[in-house]
């Protein structure tokens, strides 16, 4: 009975040790995928997927080993996360203090545009005040016609 | 003039206050010197096998204060700077209850057992040919070395060479906590 138990174990054994990578096959696109989001570690600005480096291929290999043991890719970045900080990942999460990055430019690009309009606003408003004098009347008129016609020859 | 475009007028000016602050600001602080988050947090166990063939392992060596430096032998000068200072920590810190692991990362294993050589390194050393301890460490380059406590608790990171002094500092701070 045991002998027949340990055979048992030692036939399905090796497709136990198969099974998780039959069961997630790790695709070099979602590798590519997690890789574009880190940054290479010894780089400056580079990410992990575009580094030519002999450190981001070791970080491709530990993210293709993860996903095979069955990490989600959000786990993948968590890992790497809480072995280096935030600081490893390309973009900043868009919460707390960080969300400020996302937040700042587009607020900015925004108040100047009212700035913009506002003072747009003003200056073709003045430049109405300013330019037409009062209308001529019709003395005025008269003038102008007489003055003219004293100049021509 | 109005009190209001008097305001604006003065407002321009001072908008560049704040930017320029923080402009001071990034470019006074180091780009490099990122804080690690692993402080105070258990130190990842890893099992490597040594340059002499013996198996050097974090786990073994629980109850003791562990010193992890990573290097490179094409860390010039900074890796050349510090290695006497590791191996006379090691000699001075072996029968006190610390332990010094040399940790090769993105290396080859020839210019690196030639390092070893030149400076004589006694103390426990072993390739990371997948690169997966320089990793768990958050290591980004070399050198980088980690004080761990008895209780396996990361407790420093020096970025750079160590030098006799914080060698001596940090491990006899360690050594005297109780395990």
């Amino acid at each position: 009975m045991i002998r027949a138990l340990a055979l048992t174990l030692l036939l399905i054994a090796p497709l136990a040790a198969i099974s998780p990578l039959a069961a997630a096959p790790v695709s070099e696109e979602t590798v590519h995928e997690i890789g574009g989001q880190l940054r290479c570690v010894v780089c400056q600005s580079l990410s992990v997927a575009d580094s030519p480096s002999e450190t981001a291929n070791q970080m491709r290999g530990i993210i293709r080993e993860r996903l095979a043991a069955g990490d989600s890719p959000e786990q993948v970045k968590a890992y790497f996360v809480e072995k280096y900080g935030l600081w490893i990942l390309l973009s900043p999460p868009r919460q707390g203090f960080n969300l400020l990055v996302w937040v700042v430019p587009f607020a900015a690009l925004g108040a100047g545009l009212v700035l913009v309009l506002l003072l747009v606003r003003r200056w073709s408003r003045r430049a109405a005040e300013a330019s037409p004098g009062p209308a001529p009347d019709a003395a005025m008129r008269a003038r102008i016609q007489r003055e003219m016609a004293e100049r021509e020859p | 003039m109005s009190a209001r475009s008097r305001a604006l007028r003065w407002a321009i000016p001072l908008a560049v206050v704040p930017v320029l602050a923080l402009l001071a600001y990034g470019f006074r602080t180091d780009p490099r010197d990122i804080p690690s988050p692993l402080l105070g947090k258990p130190a990842s166990p890893f099992a490597l096998t040594a340059f002499d063939g013996k198996p050097v392992s974090l786990d073994a060596l629980r109850g003791k204060v562990v010193v992890v430096n990573f290097w490179a032998s094409w860390c010039v000068p900074a890796c050349y700077d510090e290695a006497p200072s590791l191996e006379r920590a090691w000699q001075a810190y072996r029968d006190r209850g610390a332990v010094l692991i040399g940790v090769n990362i993105q290396d080859k294993e020839e210019p690196a057992r030639r390092f070893l050589a030149q400076f004589g390194h006694t103390f426990p050393n072993a390739p990371d040919p997948s690169g997966r301890v320089s990793v768990d460490y958050g290591v980004y380059g070399v050198p980088e070395t980690f004080f761990i406590d008895r209780k396996g608790q990361v407790r420093f990171r020096k970025v750079g060479a160590v030098t006799d002094e914080i060698m001596k500092q940090q491990v006899e701070k360690l050594l005297a906590e109780p395990a």
